[in-house]
């Protein structure tokens, strides 16, 4: 058993007073050199051994403890002049506005002190950001002359980054130090600082903390040559000057020498601190790069916050390319033995699984279900290989924890990055398969955004009981069926599944029964009786259904008729189930796809998770071996129209084209009536828009008529499988007009597109309406004008990505801490509320039914069939 | 929602008091609506009652449960699907108004400027079909400037002065009144002969000053007048919706276009949140956040739960003054150092909070995952307590 943990109950911060930086440090440190001719580190340099060991095996010189072990001990640096903090050369210039340079009191009456000092006073004992008031006191605080002993004040500016300037006379650091130790204790607190933990004076440096050797670890290159830390180098830069600095000032050296000196040993510490503050040039390294200070090391995207400390990096994961498998469940992840055998599960042995555990050991690191490492209750951890295998299941007992590899059935984590939603990560269980890529159930596409052109996914095996507990109850995948976003689900069928199912289910689609028991043989669902004869889809896929299942909607194929003939629809669009029958209607996208699946969606909130996960496998399953039963291929066959079909679009499209044609001129002769608010310029646009859309639906619609539902194409299209009736017309019909900017194209050379128009042409060719399909081909003028929205549309999701990236992280951030207390109020860390009732009505969109608590109008009606049933 | 008429109600809340169910008020009233349109019988009504009781339990949200992220991820996540298209006609063709992710990081930043302000003006009743009316107002909304009602317009270089010529045909299709104009028109220029709608303007000269160009400079005034209109408004467009006549705007000023007569107080709305927090308080504005974030949604055809936006926009003015979401708002302005730190300006927190000396209580999540802590949200959020044995 591990120790009991300490909980750190908070973290208090402040700033370093000289005395504190010279009693925390090991050493001084004097000397800018850092080894000596043997290699070895000299004293009082920058690498003194006192200030800690990284080489393993050393022990260190000043707590003792071995490398690794020992964190590292402070140093110091006794500035000869005193130097500013960049960090707090505002702050320090706020300061000295503020205050009086006689009398060291802050420029405010006594009624505004005591005011303010309430003030601040109640903010502080309900622990209230006071960033507010003290900024009011500094705008307040700039008075010409001292209420206090009446003295004149003179302005003082700042000459970034640390230079304080009053009047015309630049005031050194030892000056502005001075100045800031005159001032009143009782009136830090109105210039924002605690008394208890900072006193102005200690912002202008005097000693500098010296960072052990492992927060600045040197590195031996290969050629045997040590490379320093970029910290180091600039302690050495500052060690020199100070030497320099000191040196000249005790051989009594002219004052403008001392003082470029001091300047020098000011941009040193300020470079030392922040590489890029502003008004100084960064410090470079010889190679040219810029320095990483103190600074840039917390800051940004690769600093130690965002990199190293709100996110880190994991052992016992994985990655590698994805790809699919129809025949696992949406539960399971496919791993590669490769993977299998690296990444390993830790089991505490117990008298239980004492033999199985051997058997793990026995079969070693290399062959699939072995194991790879053994701890000891003494928490040695032991690398097993063939050699020492038997040795180590001799001592084998309980108490050991043993590293095995992953089996079929663990609970691992996988992702997909960007993890925009909680369903970015979710829990499935180990299927080990051969070959070097995660394979996943085509259903979990949509969740994780994936697909399969290369896409790559992360997997992280769980160390803990505790977390796979966890992680089995929440985040196992069939417990995100349903979308918190909106209340759907939002794992369900796609592509073949749909097209598939619909194949299977539509009217007149009728199988053997042989062929029914070999669907069914593969989705898994038991075996009805026999019955001779011929079973229709409907009949097929009913078996799916739980048996007291009713519902009644319309199907994604309809076609929004004006009169819904109901239970005759010729399209089959109406779908009723009743009893788990389906009777009527065609199962397609609305049945079971991802984001709008209804009967998926009845059957996740009325039967549960198991039962829609049960669901969902073994009508996918159908689906894909109802639609290898028919066969089912597309081509740009598929998209072909009589000749007939063209001449109507062809002749279409002319006339079309003529009507932009009749009102350019209308607007070449002034005809043209304006559109309220608009110019003469916007209204010929809007109308040559409009016009040209309306003519490339028409020829939509006209090769629309030309297809069928025996098109492999549009039965794609139209049950919500994969492309959109308008894919398919602008294949076979119409391009139709490409944009830019949200207008037709109308840059390039001056008042034309191309130099093949004429200047000032408006036509709808010389704007960019491409007039052929894409099968029969784009003209070279044509090619262009799409390339152009093509390219558009690229950049747009690039910025997209970006912009919206940035916003999901401040949303996050914002809400992150927020919760639902016992009380059924939300409220944030500090305990401020910012809901009384979650939602205003406390009900989870995520387990609600699309928002609402429930479907008042279904709960009826199925109450009523039952108690017809009765 | 209340177009349904009259909806027994107390009938519902019997029900649900003997089933001892605490149901919200929205849900009792669906509940009630569904009785009447179902004709319910009072044994129906019964088992509805706890069958939804079930159901409403069932959907609970759970404690602890972090909705806070949950909200931010649902709102966030389409983002990447949104088109990023800044202009679309909406409503009225004639007027550009910002959609897609542009306008929804508009409103998380709570902009006190933003790019495309527009109101839609409602009116009472009795003048909502009143055309006439309605564009009587139009006009004293919209701007008009003295260009807008010329005939004709001279600049005479030779004699040094203009003349125009007001079109009253065009004073009286757009509702003016030509003595109001007239006084305006006095009271921007001294130098100015009136001869019924024949005026002519002579600019002041002095010697130090160019001459033609002063005529010029003064041209462009004389054109420039504001006759009408309301301040921060520009164009305005009148449309027929269902029955009533509705005005759109470019711009937007709630406050004096709320002062106007026949106006509908409580439909008439902007798209500006910090106009309608100004105007018409925090909660208003904690809903125009709801609406416009919603509304920016579906147009874009994407569906996000209600509650999430909710959260969002109670987060946003939870404090009594609209926030932003970002480092000058919420995440500038957290209890915790760490978190501050850890989000945007890490050196500023630091620094800062030395000399402030402050403490942090360790109470969020990012500080809890900084320093290697179970993070207090859901399973993390509950502990154990022994009860020792006596």
């Amino acid at each position: 058993m591990k120790g009991i943990l300490k909980k750190i109950s908070q973290i208090n911060f402040g700033l370093l007073s000289p005395e504190n930086i010279r009693k925390m440090s090991v050493t001084k440190i004097v000397t800018p050199d850092t080894y000596d001719e043997d290699g070895y580190p000299i004293e009082a340099g920058l690498m003194d051994p006192r200030l800690g060991v990284i080489d393993p095996g050393l022990r260190c010189r000043s707590c003792g403890s071995k490398g690794g072990d020992c964190q590292g001990h402070f140093g110091n640096i006794n500035l000869a002049r005193p130097v500013i903090h960049v960090g707090f050369a505002d702050t320090i210039h706020k300061i000295l506005r503020s205050t009086c340079k006689k009398c060291g009191r802050i420029l405010l009456t006594e009624s505004e002190i005591i005011d303010y000092r309430d003030k601040i006073g109640s903010k502080l004992k309900n622990e209230e950001s006071i960033t507010t008031i003290i900024k009011d006191i500094y705008t307040l605080a700039r008075r010409d002359k001292c209420p206090h002993c009446d003295e004149e004040q003179e302005e003082v500016k700042i000459d970034k980054p640390v230079s304080m300037v009053e009047g015309n006379y630049k005031l050194t650091a030892s000056e502005v130090r001075e100045r800031l130790e005159k001032i009143y204790e009782e009136d830090y607190i109105l210039l924002g600082i605690n008394p208890e933990v900072a006193r102005p004076e200690w912002m202008v440096l005097t000693v500098l903390p010296v960072p052990p050797v492992t927060v600045r670890p040197s590195i031996t290159l290969e050629t045997g040559e040590r490379s320093e830390d970029d910290l180091t180098h600039k302690l050495v830069d500052i060690l020199r000057i100070n030497q320099r600095l000191k040196e000249n000032m005790e051989a009594g050296a002219p004052q403008l020498i001392v003082e470029d000196l001091w300047e020098l040993l000011q941009y040193h510490v300020t470079t030392y601190f922040d590489n890029e503050a502003s008004g100084v040039p960064p410090a470079r390294h010889r190679s040219g790069r810029p320095l990483k200070t103190l600074a840039q090391r917390l800051k940004g995207k690769e600093g130690r916050f965002r990199s190293n400390l709100s996110g880190k990096r994991v052992n016992f994961s994985a990655r590698t390319v994805i790809s699919p498998d129809p025949n696992i469940s949406i539960n399971e992840v496919g791993v590669p033995e490769m993977i299998a055998t690296e990444v390993t599960v830790p089991v505490y042995v117990t008298d239980w699984n004492l033999e199985e555990m051997k058997k793990y050991i026995q079969t070693g690191p290399k062959v699939h279900p072995g194991a790879n490492y053994v701890i000891r209750p003494d928490e040695r951890k032991i690398r097993v290989y063939d050699e020492t295998k038997e040795a180590i299941i001799e001592k084998l007992e309980p108490g050991y924890i043993v590293e095995r590899h992953l089996i079929d059935g663990d609970i691992v984590l996988f992702n997909r990055q960007p993890s925009l939603h909680r369903m970015s990560m979710m829990a499935h269980e180990v299927k080990v398969l051969p070959y070097k890529t995660f394979r996943l159930n085509l259903c979990v596409c949509p969740p994780y955004n994936a697909d399969f052109d290369g896409d790559e996914m992360n997997m992280h095996v769980f160390q803990t009981e505790e977390s796979r507990a966890e992680a089995k109850s929440l985040m196992r995948v069939q417990e995100h069926i349903l979308s918190p976003r909106f209340g759907g689900p939002i794992i369900g069928g796609i592509h073949d599944h749909i097209s598939g199912a619909y194949l299977l289910t539509r009217e007149g689609s009728v199988f053997k029964e042989d062929e029914v028991f070999q669907m069914l043989k593969k989705s898994k669902v038991p075996y009805p009786k026999k019955r001779g004869g011929t079973w229709t889809g409907k009949e097929v896929f009913s078996l799916l259904l739980p048996k007291d299942l009713n519902m009644v909607y319309q199907a994604e194929i309809c076609r929004k008729c004006d009169e819904c003939l109901k239970q005759e629809c010729k399209n089959d669009a109406y779908v009723v189930i009743e009893d788990g029958k389906l009777k009527t209607g065609a199962i397609d996208e609305k049945a079971y796809g991802a984001f709008s699946g209804k009967i998926l969606d009845s059957i996740v909130k009325e039967y549960g998770t198991d039962k829609a996960r049960e669901f969902l496998d073994s009508a996918t399953k159908l689906a894909i071996s109802g639609i290898m039963k028919r066969g089912f291929t597309t081509s740009t066959a598929d998209e072909e129209i009589p000749r007939e079909a063209k001449d109507r679009i062809e002749e279409l499209l002319s006339k079309s084209e003529s009507r932009v044609e009749q009102l350019i001129k209308a607007y070449r002769d002034d005809e043209l009536e304006a559109l309220p608010g608009r110019s003469l310029r916007e209204t010929l646009e809007m109308k040559i828009m409009q016009v040209l859309g309306e003519a490339r639906d028409k020829s939509g619609e006209i090769a629309e008529s030309y297809f069928g539902m025996d098109n492999h194409a549009v039965i794609m299209a139209l049950t919500g499988a994969r492309g959109s009736m308008l894919n398919l017309t602008q294949i076979a019909a119409c391009v139709g007009q490409q944009s830019v900017r949200g207008g037709r194209i109308e840059r390039g050379y001056s008042r034309r597109t191309l130099p093949h128009f004429k200047e000032g042409e408006l036509g709808a060719k010389a704007s960019g309406f491409v007039h052929s399909s894409y099968k029969k081909g784009l003209d070279p003028l044509e090619f262009f004008f799409h390339a152009m929205g093509g390219r558009e549309g690229l950049v747009d999701t690039a910025i997209r990505t970006a912009q919206s990236g940035y916003m999901q992280r401040r949303l996050v951030n914002a809400l992150q801490d927020l919760s639902v207390q016992p009380d059924g109020t939300v409220r944030d860390n500090r305990g401020v509320i910012i809901q009384t009732h979650y939602g205003e009505d406390g009900i989870d969109p995520a387990k609600s039914d699309y928002g609402k608590v429930v479907d008042i109008d279904r709960m009826i009606d199925e109450m009523r069939i039952k108690s017809k049933g009765k | 929602m209340e177009s349904g008429g009259f909806v027994d109600i107390d009938r519902v809340e019997k029900v649900i008091k003997r089933r001892r169910a605490n149901f919200p008020e929205k849900l009792i009233y669906e509940i009630a609506e569904a009785a009447e349109k179902h004709e319910l019988k009072a044994k129906e009504l019964e088992t509805l009652v706890g069958d939804i009781k079930k159901a409403y339990e069932r959907a609970r949200v759970e404690k602890g449960e972090a909705v806070g992220t949950v909200a931010a991820q649902s709102v966030g996540e389409p983002g990447t699907q949104m088109t990023m298209r800044t202009f679309h006609y909406a409503g009225v063709a004639e007027l550009n108004v910002t959609l897609g992710l542009p306008r929804l990081i508009e409103i998380v930043d709570a902009r006190k400027k933003i790019s495309t302000p527009t109101m839609a003006i409602y009116f009472e009743e009795e003048y909502g079909t009143d055309e006439e009316f309605v564009r009587k107002i139009a006009n004293r909304i919209g701007k008009i400037v003295l260009n807008d009602i010329l005939k004709d317009f001279n600049v005479n270089y030779a004699s040094m002065s203009m003349n125009i010529e007001i079109d009253e045909e065009k004073v009286h299709d757009k509702r003016l009144e030509y003595d109001d104009i007239i006084a305006k028109i006095e009271k921007a220029f001294k130098r100015v002969e009136i001869n019924k709608n024949l005026l002519s303007f002579e600019p002041t000269i002095s010697e130090s000053k160019h001459a033609i160009r002063e005529l010029r400079l003064l041209a462009d005034k004389v054109r420039d007048l504001q006759i009408s209109g309301v301040k921060n408004i520009g164009k305005v467009v009148i449309s027929k919706e269902s029955l009533e006549w509705v005005i759109h705007t470019e711009g937007s000023n709630l406050g004096a276009v709320l002062k106007m007569e026949g106006v509908n107080k409580t439909r008439t709305t902007t798209n500006d949140i910090h106009e309608v927090e100004k105007v018409l308080g925090i909660e208003a504005a904690r809903n125009a956040i709801i609406h416009e974030a919603q509304s920016t949604m579906e147009e874009q055809g994407l569906t996000v739960d209600v509650r999430h936006i909710m959260l969002v926009a109670d987060m946003m003015t939870a404090d009594g003054k609209v926030k932003s979401i970002g480092r000058h708002g919420i995440s500038g302005e957290k209890a915790s150092v760490l978190a501050r730190a850890s989000f945007e300006e890490t050196g500023k927190h630091l620094l800062r909070a030395s000399i402030r000396g402050e403490i942090d209580h360790l109470t969020g999540i990012i500080e809890n995952i900084i320093i290697g802590q179970p993070i207090p949200l859901g399973t993390g959020s509950v502990g154990v307590i022994m009860k020792p044995r006596k």
